[in-house]
């Protein structure tokens, strides 16, 4: 645990990218293979499952450091980081755990985990289920306080965050690749597709990762996605909008649809298997020919457009959606390339190439697979032409334009120059801040996570939390202005006097019964501070509902 | 308890009505018996200053030379109309002291700043037995728990090693006064006064260094990084600027700087990584948590009013342990403590 503490507190350390990738190498070259497979797991963001239940390392945290639960809750809401917060306290030694990662999973995290793991005892009564409830809480807080107690407060920390499952300490999943093919002498492309899917950290996947000749591949592997660049300013001046192929850019969930060896396989960008959950999608590709992949974006669709992304997430959440959400919510997989066709891979033909055998195959022409279609292509010859488009996507449920480059091969990752996207203008709006919470990270202590609300009659109605917009200067500014004038506290939350004026920008608005506002925006951001405005400026919520009614189907 | 005729909280500041003098106030008033020589607590305009002995130097600097200070050795009472007034080491920086005051039998003691930790630059903290205490908060949660100074200065010594093997110069941001004298007498305690030759200050730190010089702190004689020649071979050195020098041309002249910050602040990643230096050191020279809760147990008051920092936490805190404690709004800040602000932390 010492070393892969220490490597956590070297990449935390620096914000160089050649300083992350030779503390990467260092660990691999020094460490043994399985600790090397466990650390590659946990740096590109893997996480073993389940997660240990937040409330168990508060539980343990205040019992360790002996103090009552509203006094680490108020230090952890300050402190911004539960696994920080928990390991600064808890007791334990002083010099680190030479024992190995490996060891230090398979012998404390995965027992604790399993331990964690869902309950299989059945009570009569809910009295004595929470009985037990509490008694499996307390017996897993001992054991976690008793293992606290083996390692230093940077071990510590690591381990609760392994025990979260959220690492995250500023490496990008290329920039481990990266790191793995300096120590192995693998190419990083290949290494990220072998790297695909799902697998176990051990001896032998880290051997046949690093192995010079692939051996034979699983029929299930996914490539590795191509990603789209924000089309910067000032691009049609010097780029002919001839060369590009367009399509509507879609708000779902970017996936890759595999039939091999009559099997089918549907990935979802974060390499999850979508497995059981979009089953119309998978009965609808067991007619493609085999040896194919498709890639592209998983959209609810009913009355021949698509439905709002909020429904798409109530389908997303079930591992076995019920005949009744199946018809109510239904769901169609958008193709738009073609990655592998006969059993050949065609990352390294053309897009117009890919994109003609696509064409080919006909996709959402056989009855019995409506659920499967071809992205709309279109092809401009003027930029004006391209922008007029654009602006109707919301008419047609889409969030912009894709540009694809004609001649543009399938790379791996955010490739510069190939792909690019284009959103429709966003909609804005002035709100009143109203409530503030502290950020997490860097933001810890600050108050940085807001509440806005906008006009009903005289009331002021919450509407949308925003988190990023701000200058750092600014949220310091507003930090300490919320410090000054907060009028009540629930919780975390703190009330603030209808002062303060934003202008936010969001890409799409819906109803909403969960919300009481009755409305739903989607990735809302602060835009500017609107220093110039007074709170009676701001918006009225019939403004925001007229929007909604401009924005329904043509 | 009423402590009305002992201190109470005005617009100007804490106040002695038996005494009729404030101290550390936030105006210009007749009287003021000042805690210790930072910004925040002594300000220049008053008519007449009380102050531990050991503070004049500094507060001479700080101030001007021509106010009027009259100062008191640490445990020697002066009767200041119906008050008994003394003196006693606070353990912050040097002359830093906390303020016994007696009436009608009465004690009330303001801590000022202070701390527990051994600093080879000031007098070390001493318990002093009150009825009502006043205490500062800064760093009053319990995720505070600084560790032991020698550890971090070899921690510090470590990292400007480290940096010498790379040809890089080391720079320590720390607060002009007090903490920036601490880590150079720390550091040549522990390597020696030779290493003095590789080390410099910035401009705002030589009256201060001075100041301690003349009070009898052995610290040695370090120049002014902008006085030295530009061609100046900085690879080796161990440089220390204040937190606000980070950024500025003043830092440009130094190759291929690594910058690391000392302050208790560093205990925490999220203030540590926003604050963007490469280092941060453990380093205060306020109290933590469980020193708080020992001198307010080693001072065994009735009441505690808790002042500058996470007032309401520490408040609610010793109330659940059974002591009479308020919190005490100040002029400086809101509810909470401003990781920002408090730069000398």
């Amino acid at each position: 645990m010492r070393d892969f503490a220490r490597l956590y507190q070297r990449l935390d350390e620096t914000t160089k990218t050649s300083d992350k990738v030779s503390a990467i190498v260092e660990y691999f070259a020094e460490s043994p293979k399985a600790d090397s497979a466990y650390a590659l797991y946990f740096l590109l963001g893997q996480k073993l499952k389940p997660t240990l239940p937040t409330r168990i390392i508060r539980l343990a945290a205040a019992r360790s450091a002996q103090i009552p639960d509203w006094l680490f809750e108020e230090t952890y809401q300050w402190v911004g980081d539960l696994a920080e917060t928990a390991a600064t306290m808890a007791r334990g030694v002083s010099s680190g755990n030479p024992e190995s990662l490996s060891q230090t999973v398979e012998q404390s995290l995965i027992p604790l985990l399993q331990l964690a793991g869902p309950s299989k005892r059945k009570s009569r009564t809910s009295a004595s289920q929470k009985d037990a409830k509490a008694t499996d809480d307390d017996r897993l807080a001992s054991t976690l306080i008793e293992t606290w107690s083996r390692y230093d407060s940077t071990e510590r920390f690591v381990f609760n965050k392994l025990l979260t499952g959220n690492l995250r300490v500023g490496v990008s999943a290329k920039l481990v690749t990266k790191a793995l093919g300096h120590w192995c002498g693998l190419p990083t492309d290949e290494l990220t597709h072998r790297l695909m899917g799902q697998w176990e950290p051990s001896e032998a996947f880290l051997n046949a990762l690093i192995a010079q000749d692939s051996s034979e591949a699983s029929p299930s592997k996914p490539y590795p996605f191509c990603l789209a660049h924000g089309l910067p300013e000032g691009f049609s001046q010097c780029h002919s909008v001839s060369d590009y192929i367009a399509e509507w850019k879609w708000d779902g969930i970017r996936a890759q649809l595999i039939q091999r060896s009559g099997h089918t396989f549907l990935w979802s960008r974060g390499e999850e298997l979508l497995d059981g959950r979009f089953p119309e999608i998978q009965q609808a590709a067991a007619g493609l020919p085999d040896g194919l992949v498709l890639d592209g974006e998983i959209l609810a669709f009913g009355d021949n457009r698509p439905l709002p992304f909020t429904l798409l997430q109530r389908r997303i959440q079930r591992k076995k959606p019920t005949a009744k959400i199946l018809t109510e919510i239904p769901v169609v997989f958008v193709a738009f390339d073609l990655l592998e066709h006969n059993n050949k891979d065609l990352r390294n033909e053309s897009f117009q190439h890919r994109r003609e055998i696509l064409e080919s195959l006909k996709l959402g022409n056989d009855p019995a697979a409506r659920s499967l279609r071809c992205n709309e292509m279109f092809l401009f010859d003027h930029w004006d032409q391209m922008i007029q488009q654009r602006d109707q996507a919301r008419a047609f449920g889409a969030e912009g334009l894709m540009l694809k480059h004609r001649t543009s091969l399938y790379q791996v990752g955010r490739v510069t120059g190939t792909w690019w996207k284009s959103k429709v203008t966003p909609y804005t709006i002035d709100a009143v801040l109203v409530y503030a919470q502290r950020g997490h990270g860097r933001r810890a202590g600050l108050f940085s996570d807001y509440t806005f609300a906008l006009w009903d009659q005289d009331r002021l109605v919450p509407f949308a939390k925003a988190y990023s917009g701000l200058t750092n200067e600014e949220i310091g500014r507003l930090d300490r202005w919320i410090k000054e004038n907060t009028t009540q506290r629930f919780g975390p939350v703190h009330e603030v006097p209808p002062r303060i004026v934003m202008e936010l920008a969001f890409e799409n608005i819906q109803e909403s019964s969960r919300h009481k506002s009755g409305i739903a925006v989607r990735f809302p951001r602060i835009l500017r501070w609107r220093d110039d405005k007074s709170p009676q400026d701001a918006d009225r919520l019939d403004h925001i509902k007229q929007m909604l009614q401009k924005a329904q189907p043509r | 308890m009423s402590y009305s005729n002992l201190l109470e909280c005005t617009r100007r500041g804490l106040y002695c009505p038996a005494g009729d003098f404030y101290v550390d106030p936030w105006d210009r008033v007749d009287h003021a018996i000042l805690t210790h020589a930072h910004a925040d607590h002594a300000r220049w305009g008053c008519k007449r200053y009380l102050a531990a002995r050991s503070s004049e130097a500094l507060l001479k600097v700080r101030l001007s030379n021509s106010i009027d200070l009259q100062t008191l050795d640490y445990g020697e009472t002066l009767r200041i109309h119906n008050a008994l007034v003394s003196l006693h080491p606070a353990g912050h920086i040097l002359g830093s002291s906390q303020v016994r005051i007696e009436v009608d039998g009465k004690v009330a003691l303001i801590t000022g700043d202070y701390k527990l930790q051994p600093d080879p630059t000031c007098s070390a903290w001493e318990p002093v037995r009150c009825d009502l205490m006043v205490t500062e908060s800064t760093f009053g949660l319990p995720v505070f728990q600084w560790p032991e100074t020698q550890l971090v200065i070899k921690q510090l010594v470590a990292w400007w090693h480290e940096n010498q093997k790379q040809g890089r110069t080391s720079v320590i941001l720390a607060y002009s006064v007090g903490k920036a004298q601490r880590i150079i007498a720390e550091v040549v305690r522990l390597c020696g006064v030779e290493v003095a030759k590789d080390m410099a200050v910035h401009g705002a730190m030589l009256g201060p260094n001075r100041a301690y010089r003349n009070s009898g702190i052995e610290i040695p004689d370090l120049p002014s990084a902008a006085s030295l020649s530009s061609d100046h071979d900085w690879s080796k050195a161990l440089i220390l600027g204040p937190p606000s020098s980070q950024g500025t041309g003043w830092i440009k002249r130094f190759s291929d700087p690594s910058i690391a910050m000392a302050s208790g602040w560093m205990a925490i990643r999220g203030t540590r990584r926003r604050r963007n230096v490469d280092r941060g050191f453990v380093l205060s020279d306020h109290i933590d948590w469980p020193d708080l809760l020992r001198a307010i147990d080693a001072c065994r008051p009735e009441t505690v009013w808790v002042t500058h920092g996470f007032t309401d936490v520490v408040a609610r805190y010793l109330m659940h342990q059974g002591i009479e404690a308020e919190v005490l709004q100040t002029h400086f800040s809101g509810d909470e403590s401003e990781p920002i602000i408090s730069e000398d932390a």
